[in-house]
């Protein structure tokens, strides 16, 4: 028992010394804010850091940085800095600031600081190690922390945009009574191909259409799993009571859809989209009829 | 849970209003086969809007109904699968070959309509 007590005495001093000497630092930059803050705006500047801001945007956002970053010292706690990190972040991502210039930032802030202790406690070499056992851990934490945010937060915007993209790039658009079409552009992964189904199936209910008309000529092509998955969609789609006519399949993507054996009673395919438009046209009882006014030029 | 067979006009409508269990499917499968010729029914319309799992006994139930009342000589229409059930169904290589399907109860009329009276334009087809 005497051991255990004595093994954790050391360990506890230290710990506390850690703690008084933090608390030492966080006084000194305190008193110092107003002159540290000035010489890493300064700094930032001349680094040609966040160029995307103003002299005085740096400035606050410089205080407001110092603020954290002292209050993450002293507290040891570091919620506060990451809900501001993120927060900064929101703000300065969509102004084109990279990330070397927000991790750059924080290291400059951290050497100013180192600085100014070398500055301080020059006369004695071991507090000053002491000193900076206990400042280097968390500065580096903090550093961090802010990196770790500011990527996160772009990683999440980039996300978004990628649900963005995918959103728009299957668009249902009906043509005519019980007509729709889905051009489809550019490559198909299986998670398009799971979207694209929905959106198809979903369109196919809510505009209670007869005919589809799915064209690819804008896709370069296709896997044998997608174009299976595009077989099935077909086939789901009758069973819906619609009629999916595909549209401008490349020389590669009918290579695919016969390599795997496609039943091709079961697909009806068309060589272009005006093609199938008046295929599907012809299936709904349309007759377009050229009149005689249309064939003048017009004025 | 047993399904109600409804006689309007020259059809009959069998709307599935919950899960069913292989037998109740075997029981609607009689009942229909067994009623089409007693009404004289030209059409048939099974309505499967409320289910929301078709599974490989129900498909074939249903490709059985529908081929057997063409026999008979009346046709069938499925109607009301879900998107989600529809896709469901093909990725298990379910698909009703040979069985017609629309959208819904009024699509199925429609289609049962051109069917049996012989009108010449035709937008389904049927394999």
């Amino acid at each position: 028992m005497s051991d255990v007590k004595e093994l954790a005495t050391p360990t506890e001093r230290r710990l506390e010394s850690t703690a008084s000497l933090l608390r030492e630092l966080v006084a000194h930059l305190t008193q110092q804010r107003a002159q540290l803050r000035e010489e890493w705006a300064q700094l930032i500047t001349e680094a040609k850091l966040l160029t995307a801001m103003t002299k005085e945007e740096i400035f606050a956002e410089a205080t407001s940085v110092y603020d954290n970053y002292v209050e993450a010292l002293e507290t040891g706690t570091y919620e506060a800095l990451q809900a501001y990190a993120r927060n900064l972040s929101e703000r300065i991502i969509p102004r084109g600031v990279e990330t070397h210039e927000v991790v750059g930032i924080v290291l400059l802030l951290r050497d100013v600081l180192a600085r100014s202790l070398f500055g301080k406690y020059r006369d004695d070499f071991n507090k000053l190690n002491r000193i900076l056992d206990a400042y280097e851990p968390a500065a580096n934490r903090i550093a961090i922390t802010v990196a770790v945010g500011f990527v996160q937060e772009r990683e999440r915007i980039i996300r978004e945009q990628q649900e963005a993209i995918r959103e728009l790039s299957t668009p249902v658009l009906q043509v005519r009574e019980r007509l729709l079409i889905l051009p489809i552009i550019g490559v198909i992964d299986p998670q398009r191909a799971r979207q694209l189904t929905e959106q198809l199936l979903r369109g196919i209910r809510t505009n209670r259409a007869k005919v589809v008309v799915l064209d690819i000529t804008g896709v370069p092509y296709i896997d044998s799993a997608v174009a299976n998955h595009l077989v099935q969609t077909v086939e789901a789609a009758r069973l819906l009571g619609a009629i999916v006519i595909v549209t401008g399949l490349s020389p590669e993507i009918a290579q695919t859809l016969v390599n795997i054996g496609v039943d091709l009673g079961k697909m009806n395919t068309v060589g272009d989209l005006q093609g199938g438009i008046e295929e599907a046209e012809r299936l709904l009882g349309y007759r377009v009829v050229l009149t005689k006014e249309a064939t003048e030029e017009p004025a | 849970m047993q399904v109600p067979i409804l006689k309007q006009g020259a059809y009959l409508i069998a709307t599935v209003q919950s899960a069913l269990t292989d037998e109740d499917l075997k029981q609607l499968r009689d009942a229909l086969v067994g009623q089409v010729s007693k009404v004289r029914a030209r059409g048939v319309i099974v309505d499967v809007t409320a289910l929301d799992v078709i599974d490989s006994f129900a498909t074939r139930t249903l490709r059985d109904v529908a081929h057997m009342i063409r026999l008979r000589g009346a046709e069938t229409v499925i109607v009301g699968i879900q998107p989600e059930v529809a896709f469901s169904m093909v990725k298990l290589g379910l698909s009703l070959e040979g069985v017609a399907t629309a959208l819904d109860l009024e699509e199925g009329l429609a289609y049962l309509d051109r069917k049996v009276k012989g009108h010449n334009h035709e937008v389904r087809t049927h394999r």
